[in-house]
């Protein structure tokens, strides 16, 4: 059992008490909500006369229907309509914070939470959405719940939950060129598989973490769920600390220098015990892309697809089930494949420095013919931002669209969608069947430099070639 | 408040045997159906886009495993999205236990808030509870979660589940909120600990 590990300390803080069925019950520091897992948290509240217990420590933002183009009020999909008015009148009667479409903070809400500042070491952070785990980049205890738990916390801000085993996954060394945050967690899921998470935390910890800022070291916290971990953190530094000082909720003056010391205390111990431990060298990590439907699918861009013989035989069905599905052939090379659509955006990669990168490599460059590319910003700030920049310029001079906000075609709920069976080059953290939007759709995930490669050349590209 | 809860300890009805390792959520109930305010007619919508390319071959089409009970699955059931709606689909379709090799955590989580004993077997034994079912779709299987085995004239395989929730399913205990909200004055207690509560609240800026 792990012992002094930030993990430890969080959970101990917020330990309630023991229930009887021996699960814990876990105070929630912050709890966020959108429209698509909270309505009926809210009935279910009506349905036993409860209130909500801690208003003050529930936020709410309005992410994966938003449509990306037309925002107008009432929006053109009735259901994504009703489901916005559900959430607006549940906050209202309820007194809960909402960022709502045009309110300057609207955005995907792990892009918004740590914008804000609201989310901080320490807290532990609870969310109806899988992704909950990147708020772990700060040194929170974050991750996602279902419907009936959101209920739980609104009433009560707590949680029935059974403590997770810690494992410290290090990446020691400087990343090369053209390697980024996403190809190092693409690498660790490919290695320790999609289940290799399940009842654990992992600790992101070496000095290639430690090197990363805040947005990169959410991106790999944000995939620790793809590995099957349900919540993933690196321990707070200076660098989580710079990021936080003077944030809208950061605490300030006398209250910020109290939390720095707190919020160092519970770094893990230099002799903290560990349930596991395993060690990358990241000078080892190519850019990485999934070929599959899972996104332990991966592979260097310079590997051929992986051939059955080369798998432990326990993966060799949904390998079979992915070269029929992605109409990919095991030996043949991943590079050169044509994509359809190119999507630069979601709440792993559609941050400031993402969009940055990305407009690194499209500039002077144009979108490959017959290939459909976007950018959706993150959040209304980061493309405040990012206009601030001109990166908007950069992407529109390009053939790149700039939309609005939102989750968009990484899960496709709103009206962007795949068609048939486009192949899509996508920035975001999911290549299940049928996940963007298209029953019969395919994604390859890759670093939003790599989309951007994909873009303007019109097939997986190495983005090392446009350095 | 109204405790909900009921005991569950025995399930009994047919088997619907789901091959496959690392089934996601998606999968179980694809995104645009999230888009609704309640549950209600996801039931009919499970698996929707395997079922239409499977065209009346999907396990939840075949005749024979209508109105099973339990579902029989592999590896990492229910990965990836932590959508309830997924659980949901499959118990308004009117399975009440799922036995597999291994669960996601969120999944397995949503079901038991919703009653559905998600119970685990070594892969031989699922293995040969799938076959059973398949061979003979009318088995009648009963699911013990006292004796953790699930029997049927002529076999039985053992299960196994974390104490914790077992009890929860057995003492009627799954449905957390009430005992939960029990604890009022723990839950003030431990705020107390907490400084960050009181550096800022949402509501200060
Ligand atoms: S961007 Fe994608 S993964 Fe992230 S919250 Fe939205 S839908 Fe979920």
């Amino acid at each position: 059992m792990s012992k002094g590990t930030l993990f430890d300390k969080v959970w101990d803080l917020h330990t309630v008490g023991v229930l009887p069925s021996g699960q814990t019950q876990l105070f929630i520091g912050l709890h966020l909500i959108h429209e698509v897992t909270s309505p009926q948290a809210f009935a279910m509240l009506r349905e036993r006369g409860l209130k909500v217990l801690f208003p003050e420590r529930t936020i709410a933002t309005v992410d994966h229907i938003v449509p990306t183009d037309n925002q107008s009020r009432p929006f053109l999909d009735s259901m994504a309509e009703a489901m916005m008015q559900a959430l607006e009148s549940n906050c209202q009667e309820q007194g809960i914070t909402f960022y709502n479409v045009g309110s300057g903070s609207q955005g995907i809400v792990h892009v918004i939470a740590p914008e804000l500042g609201l989310t901080q070491p320490g807290m532990t952070v609870a969310c109806g959405d899988s992704h909950t785990s990147t708020h772990g980049a700060f040194g929170a205890i974050a991750f996602g719940i279902g419907t009936s738990q959101v209920r739980d916390v609104l009433a009560s801000q707590t949680l029935a939950l059974a403590k997770l085993k810690v494992r410290r996954i290090e990446v020691n060394g400087t990343l090369r060129p053209g390697v980024y945050a996403k190809d190092v967690i693409l690498h660790i899921i490919r290695t320790l598989g999609v289940k290799g998470g399940v009842g654990y935390a992992y600790e992101f910890a070496g000095t290639t973490f430690e090197q990363m800022n805040m947005e990169e070291r959410m991106t790999v916290c944000n995939m620790a769920i793809e590995g099957g971990a349900r919540c993933g953190y690196v321990n707070p530094d200076e660098v989580t600390f710079t990021y936080l000082k003077g944030r809208q909720f950061a605490p300030q003056g006398e209250a910020w220098e109290k939390a720095v010391v707190w919020w160092t205390q519970l770094r893990s111990d230099a002799d903290a015990e560990y349930d596991d431990r395993v060690v990358f060298d990241a000078t080892e990590i190519e850019p990485t892309i999934t070929w599959g439907i899972t996104p332990g699918q991966g592979i260097g861009v310079q590997e051929p697809i992986p051939t059955p013989d080369e798998m432990p035989e326990e993966e060799r069905p949904i390998a079979e089930e992915a070269y029929r599905y992605m109409d990919l052939q095991p030996g043949t090379p991943i590079q050169g494949t044509r994509v359809d659509v190119c999507f630069i955006g979601s709440c792993t990669n559609g941050r400031l420095s993402d969009l940055r990168e990305a407009a690194r490599f499209a500039k002077g460059r144009r979108v490959a013919e017959g290939v459909k590319a976007f950018v959706v910003p993150g959040s209304e700030r980061v493309k405040q931002q990012a206009e601030a920049e001109g990166l908007h310029h950069i992407f529109l001079e390009a053939g790149f669209e700039w939309r609005e906000p939102g989750c968009s075609m990484c899960l496709a709920m709103n009206p962007d969608k795949l068609e048939g069976r486009q192949l899509s080059a996508s920035s975001s953290n999911r290549n299940f069947k049928g996940r963007q939007g298209s029953a019969s759709g395919r994604t390859l995930l890759m670093s939003p430099a790599m989309v951007v490669a994909a873009a303007v050349t019109g097939v997986v590209s190495d983005v090392r070639e446009l350095l | 408040m109204g405790q909900i809860n009921s005991q569950i300890q025995v399930i009994t009805g047919r088997g619907l045997p789901l091959v496959g390792n690392d089934i996601d959520t998606d999968r179980i109930i694809p995104a645009r159906f999230l888009r609704s305010i309640t549950f209600d007619g996801l039931g009919e919508e499970v698996f929707a886009d395997d079922r239409t390319q499977t065209q009346g071959q999907h396990p939840f089409d075949l005749p024979q495993y209508q109105g099973a009970a339990i579902l029989i699955v592999n590896g990492n059931f229910g990965c990836g999205s932590s959508r309830e709606h997924a659980p949901q689909a499959i118990a308004r379709w009117g399975i009440q236990a799922i036995v597999g090799e291994s669960f996601a955590e969120i999944f397995f989580g949503n079901c038991v808030a919703i009653g559905i004993p998600c119970v685990t077997a070594d892969p031989a034994a699922i293995k040969q509870l799938q076959e059973q079912v398949m061979t003979t779709p009318q088995t009648s299987l009963t699911l013990d979660l006292d004796g953790l085995q699930v029997q049927w004239e002529g076999g039985s395989i053992t299960l196994t589940m974390k104490e914790g929730p077992r009890q929860m399913f057995t003492t009627g205990t799954w449905d957390a909120c009430g005992q939960l909200l029990a604890q009022r004055d723990q839950i003030q207690a431990t705020t107390e600990r907490l400084p960050y509560l009181t550096w800022a609240t949402t509501k200060s800026a």
